[in-house]
C-alpha cells in the first residue's frame, strides 16, 4: 500500500492546477480517495468525527441490492431456459451465466455514460466527484426489462443525470429519483420497448448461448401484465410464461417475469434488512410504504368490480409482491434526498407512495404497473409535505411568543 | 444527595407536552435524543498541582463578540484583577489580569487583529481590593458594577447570538448550567465540592440581576447539591449539558427576549469575588484524551499556558498530537504551546492523525471505527467500548443528503436541518421562525460529528449569528 500512496503521491503534482494533467484533476482526486481516505484534519469546529461519509453510504446502499440484483441475473437465465424448455437439463451455473451475460453490459453502460456526465461536470465546476451515481448507475439497470436495447439505456441516462440531477447542482439537490427518471424517460420515449409481452423475458440467444427455439404456448406476459389486459370479468388467475398457474411461493421467490431486479420480494427483504439495521434508510418510509399498499388494496379488494378492473381482485401480498412495489418501497421511495425529510414527513410521503402505487395499477390499465409513477409523484409533493410539518413547528413558535406578549 | 427538586411553574410549562408530563412524573428532564461519545481518557477523581506557568494568556476571542481595545502596553505592571482590555462599543465590559505580573506582548494577527495579551506572573501574587460584599442587601445596579469592573462579568452570555452579555439590558431569565455532557468532560459535582458556598453565592448574586428566574441545570447522573435557584434536573446524553437545550426544555426564548447564560464553574468566580473581595481564576482542569498518560484533575488558573498544564502527562509518540482547549466538540486547537482558554475547564489532547493513510476506509470491515450509524460494526462493540478518535474529517464535503441525522442529536424543539437552510440562504424571516434566536454554535457541535456531508456546521451558524446581529442592529 506504501508504494501505491508513494506513487500517487509522484503523480500528484501532474493533475494540479498548472500541471500537464491538470484537466483531470477532479477524476483524479476523485480515484485518490476512492483508495486512501483523505487524511485532512478539522480545521474549524468539531476536533473529530464520525467515520461515516457519503461513499460509505453509498457502499452500504450498493451492498443491499446485490442480492436483488444476483438473483435478478439467475431469473434473467431462468426465464429464458424455461421458455425455450431446456430448464430441467441446464445447470444452476449455465442459467445464471446466461442472465449474467445479458445483465452485465447493461451496468457498463449504465455506469459509463452516467459517471462520464459526472466526472465531467465535477471538472467543469472543479468540484470534487460525488457519489451518489454509484447507487443510481446500479439501480438503473436493475429497473429495466432484460430486453431494453444498449443505446436507450445510454440515451436515457444520460438525459436523467443532466436534466434531473446536474441542472440541479448535482448529488443532493435533484428532486426526482434519478433512476426512476431514467426509467420513465424510457417508458414515455419508447413505450413499445418497454411494455407489453416482448421485452421482460429474453427469448434470443445472448452472445451465441442458449439459442433455442421457444415452446408451444408461450407468452412473456408479465403476472401485471395479465391482470392489466385480463378482459372479460371472471376470475382471474396468474400464469407463468408457459401458461401454469403461479403461486404465491413463485412470486415471493421472484420466478415471475419483470424487470430485472424487481422480480424477487424475498432478495429485496435482504436488501431491506441490510439497509434498516445499518440505519442507511428510514423505516419510516419503508414501513409506511407497504402500509399504504396494502390500505390500498384492501380498498380495491372490497369495491372489485373485476368486470372493469381485473387487478382490483388481487390480494394485499399478491400486490406487494408483484411488478416494482416492493422494489420501490425499499430502494426508491427512502432515497433521502428526493423524498420526505422530516420524520412526520416521512410516514405521510411513504403511505401516499403505496396508495398510489396500487391506485394506478388497478385503475390505470394503460400502465401495468404504478410504482414508478408513484414514487416520481410523490417525488414532487414532498417539498410540500415537509413545508406543512415544518410549518407546523413555525405557529407552535410564533404562538408561544404571541401568548407570552399577552 | 440532598438534592431540593422543583416542579417547573405552570406558567413556563407553554412548550411540548410531552416535556410536561416528563417533568411532572419526577421532576427529571429527560432528554432523549443526543449521544456520548466514548472517548479513551476519562479523567480520574484525583487532583494534582500544575507546574507554574511561565506565562498568562487572555485571548479576545474566547469572549465572543468583544471588539477589544487594549488597556495595557508590554512592559505594564498589572495586577491579578486589573483590566487588560475592554469592548469599544460596551465600554463597561472589561477582561482582566487573572494574575499579577508584567504585560509581555499583545500579539495581534491578520488586520492587527488582537489575538492575545500574554503576562509574566509574579512570584508573589497580589491582588486588586473590591472589598467583600453582601449580594443580598446590595443595590443591584451596584452589584453589576462591582462584576463589571472586576472582570467577572465578562464570563456572563446572552441568548439570542450566544455572545458576551450586554449589561444595559435585564435579561428575562439567567439560566446556570451545573454540569458537562460533552465527552470526557469534568464532573461539576466533583470538581464544585469544595466551591459550594462559592456557587451559592453567585446563585444570590445572578438573583439580583433579573426580574425572572434563575435556573440551575444539573444533571441526574452526577448532581451538583444547589440551594438557590431553580433546580431542574436533565437526564439524558450529551447535549443535555448545553445551556441551549436547558433552556429550550425550561422556558424558550421567543424574539424579542434576552436570556443570560453562564457556566457554574465560571459563576464561582462571581462567589469568589464576593466572598473574598478580590479576584480569583484559579480552577481545576480536567487534562484528558486517548494521548494523556493518567487522565485527571490538574489545578491552575485560567489563562495558564497548555505545557504547564499537561507537563509530564502526555505519552511518548512520533506523531503529531492535537492539543484542544476544552472538549472535542467545542474545543479550540490551543496547540501545544497554546493556552487555556479563559471559559475552560479541560483541556483534550487526541492524535492529529494527519500520518494516517488509510487504505479504501470506506470498506473497512473494522470494529474499531467508530460510528453512530451501524453502517461500520463499532455498534456491535457495545455502548461501554472507549475509542481514540483522532482529528482526521474522514472524508469530502458533500451536499446535505441524509436526512434525520442531525435531528437524532438535537434535542430541541427545532429542525436544525432546516434551520441551517435558512441560515446559509441568509434568509432572516425564516431563520427566526425556526428558532435562530434558541440556539448557539455548540448546540450543532453534535450534529456535525455525525454528519455524513462533514459540513461545518458550527462556523455556518457562528457566521449566520453573527451577520443576523448587523442586520438587526
Amino acid at each position: 500500500m506504501k508504494a501505491l500512496k508513494n506513487y500517487i503521491d509522484k503523480i500528484k503534482p501532474h493533475f494540479e492546477p498548472g500541471g500537464k494533467l491538470s484537466m483531470f484533476q477532479s477524476v483524479f482526486e476523485g480515484f485518490e480517495s476512492f483508495l486512501f481516505v483523505p487524511n485532512t484534519t478539522s480545521r474549524s469546529g468539531v476536533h473529530i468525527h464520525d467515520s461515516i461519509d457519503s461513499k460509505r453510504t453509498m457502499t452500504v446502499v450498493i451492498v443491499a441490492l446485490l442480492p436483488a440484483l444476483l438473483f435478478g441475473m439467475y431469473n434473467v437465465g431462468y426465464q429464458h431456459y424455461l421458455a425455450i424448455g431446456e430448464l430441467a437439463q441446464t445447470s444452476f451455473w449455465s442459467v445464471f451465466l446466461f442472465g449474467f451475460l445479458a445483465v452485465l453490459p447493461k451496468i457498463v453502460v449504465s455506469y459509463v455514460v452516467g459517471l462520464g456526465i459526472e466526472f465531467t461536470a465535477a471538472q467543469l465546476r472543479h468540484h470534487e466527484i460525488q457519489e451518489g451515481f454509484l447507487v443510481s448507475g446500479m439501480l438503473i439497470p436493475m429497473i429495466v426489462p432484460v430486453d431494453t436495447p444498449l443505446w436507450m439505456i445510454a440515451v436515457a441516462t444520460a438525459f436523467a443525470v443532466i436534466f434531473a440531477k446536474e441542472v440541479f447542482g448535482g448529488t443532493g439537490m435533484n428532486i426526482f429519483n434519478i433512476a426512476l427518471v431514467t426509467r420513465a424517460f424510457l417508458f414515455f420515449a419508447y413505450p413499445s420497448k418497454m411494455s407489453g409481452d416482448e421485452v421482460f423475458v429474453r427469448t434470443g440467444d445472448t452472445f451465441g448461448l442458449g439459442a433455442g427455439q421457444l415452446v408451444e404456448g408461450f407468452s412473456g406476459a408479465t403476472p401485471l401484465g395479465q391482470a392489466a389486459t385480463h378482459a372479460g370479468g371472471g376470475a382471474l388467475q396468474l400464469t407463468d410464461i408457459l401458461g401454469n398457474p403461479l403461486s404465491l411461493h413463485d412470486m415471493f421467490f421472484g420466478f415471475i417475469p419483470g424487470s430485472i431486479g424487481e422480480t424477487s420480494t424475498l432478495a429485496i427483504l435482504i436488501g431491506a434488512v441490510i439497509l434498516l439495521a445499518t440505519g442507511i434508510a428510514s423505516w419510516r418510509v419503508m414501513l409506511s410504504v407497504f402500509a399504504g399498499g396494502i390500505v390500498m388494496s384492501l380498498i380495491c379488494n372490497w369495491f372489485a368490480n373485476p368486470g372493469i378492473y381485473p387487478a382490483a381482485q388481487l390480494s394485499p401480498i399478491t400486490q406487494i409482491c408483484l411488478g416494482g412495489f416492493a422494489f420501490a418501497a425499499v430502494f426508491m421511495a427512502t432515497d433521502p434526498v428526493t423524498g420526505a425529510r422530516t420524520n412526520t414527513g416521512k410516514y405521510i410521503f411513504g403511505f401516499l407512495v403505496g396508495v398510489l402505487a396500487i391506485l394506478i395499477r388497478v385503475f390505470n390499465s394503460g400502465y401495468p404497473e404504478g410504482a414508478m409513477l408513484a414514487v416520481l409523484l410523490m417525488n414532487a409533493f414532498a417539498p410540500l409535505i415537509d413545508y406543512f410539518v415544518v410549518e407546523a413547528n413555525i405557529r407552535h413558535r410564533l404562538k408561544r411568543a404571541k401568548n407570552l406578549t399577552k | 444527595m440532598g438534592v431540593t427538586f422543583y416542579r417547573i411553574p405552570k406558567k413556563n410549562c407553554n412548550f411540548a407536552a410531552k416535556f410536561i408530563f416528563y417533568i411532572n412524573m419526577d421532576h427529571v428532564v429527560k432528554i432523549k435524543k443526543g449521544l456520548d461519545i466514548q472517548l479513551e481518557g476519562a479523567p480520574a477523581l484525583e487532583i494534582s498541582n500544575a507546574t507554574e506557568s511561565q506565562l498568562y494568556a487572555i485571548i479576545p476571542d474566547d469572549f465572543t463578540d468583544l471588539t477589544p481595545k487594549v488597556d495595557v502596553k508590554p512592559g505594564d505592571k498589572v495586577l491579578a484583577g486589573s483590566p487588560v482590555m475592554h469592548d469599544k462599543t460596551l465600554t463597561d465590559v472589561v477582561v482582566t489580569s487573572p494574575v499579577s505580573g508584567e504585560v509581555v506582548a499583545v500579539e495581534r494577527g491578520e488586520r492587527r487583529k488582537v489575538m492575545k495579551i500574554t503576562i509574566r506572573p509574579d512570584a508573589k501574587q497580589e491582588f486588586v481590593e473590591f472589598g467583600k460584599a453582601e449580594p443580598d442587601t446590595m443595590q443591584a445596579s451596584d452589584l453589576k458594577a462591582l462584576l463589571l469592573k472586576s472582570g467577572t462579568f465578562a464570563f456572563i452570555k446572552q441568548r439570542p447570538y450566544d455572545i458576551i452579555a450586554n449589561p444595559d439590558t435585564t435579561p428575562r431569565d439567567i439560566f446556570v448550567t451545573a454540569f458537562d455532557s460533552a465527552p470526557l468532560a469534568p464532573d461539576y459535582a466533583f470538581v464544585l465540592k469544595d466551591e459550594m458556598t462559592y456557587l451559592e453565592t453567585g446563585l444570590k448574586a445572578l438573583s439580583k440581576l433579573t426580574p425572572g428566574k434563575v435556573y440551575v441545570g444539573v444533571s441526574k447522573r452526577s448532581p451538583v447539591p444547589v440551594k438557590h435557584g431553580e433546580v431542574v434536573v436533565f437526564d439524558g446524553p450529551h447535549p443535555a449539558g448545553n445551556v441551549g437545550v436547558q433552556i429550550n426544555h425550561i422556558a424558550p426564548i421567543n424574539k424579542g427576549e434576552i436570556v443570560w447564560t453562564i457556566n457554574a464553574l465560571d459563576l464561582v468566580f462571581i462567589g469568589r469575588l464576593l466572598e473574598k473581595g478580590h479576584v480569583d481564576f484559579s480552577r481545576l482542569v480536567a487534562v484528558t484524551g486517548s494521548e494523556v498518560t493518567k487522565p485527571h484533575y490538574v489545578r491552575t488558573c485560567a489563562g495558564a499556558s497548555i505545557a504547564s498544564i499537561t507537563q509530564g502527562l502526555i505519552k511518548p509518540a512520533d506523531y503529531e498530537r492535537r492539543y484542544i482547549s476544552g472538549n472535542v466538540l467545542t474545543g479550540v486547537n490551543a496547540g501545544a504551546d497554546g493556552y487555556l482558554g479563559a471559559k475552560q475547564a479541560q483541556v483534550t489532547v487526541i492524535p492529529e492523525g494527519n500520518n494516517c493513510n488509510e487504505f479504501m476506509g470506506w470498506a473497512s470491515l473494522n470494529p474499531h471505527k467508530y460510528s453512530m450509524s451501524h453502517s461500520y460494526f463499532s455498534w456491535l462493540l457495545g455502548k461501554k467500548r472507549r475509542y481514540a478518535i483522532d482529528a482526521r474529517v474522514r472524508g469530502g464535503e458533500r451536499a446535505i443528503i441524509m436526512s434525520d441525522e442531525y435531528d437524532r442529536v438535537f434535542p430541541m424543539d427545532i429542525y436544525p436541518e432546516y434551520l441551517i437552510k435558512a441560515i446559509l440562504a441568509f434568509d432572516i424571516d425564516k431563520m427566526e421562525n425556526l428558532g435562530i434566536y434558541e440556539v448557539a454554535p455548540e448546540d450543532f457541535a453534535l450534529c456535525e460529528f455525525v454528519d455524513t456531508s462533514k459540513l461545518e456546521l458550527q462556523k455556518i451558524v457562528r457566521n449566520g449569528l453573527d451577520r443576523l446581529m448587523k442586520e438587526m442592529n
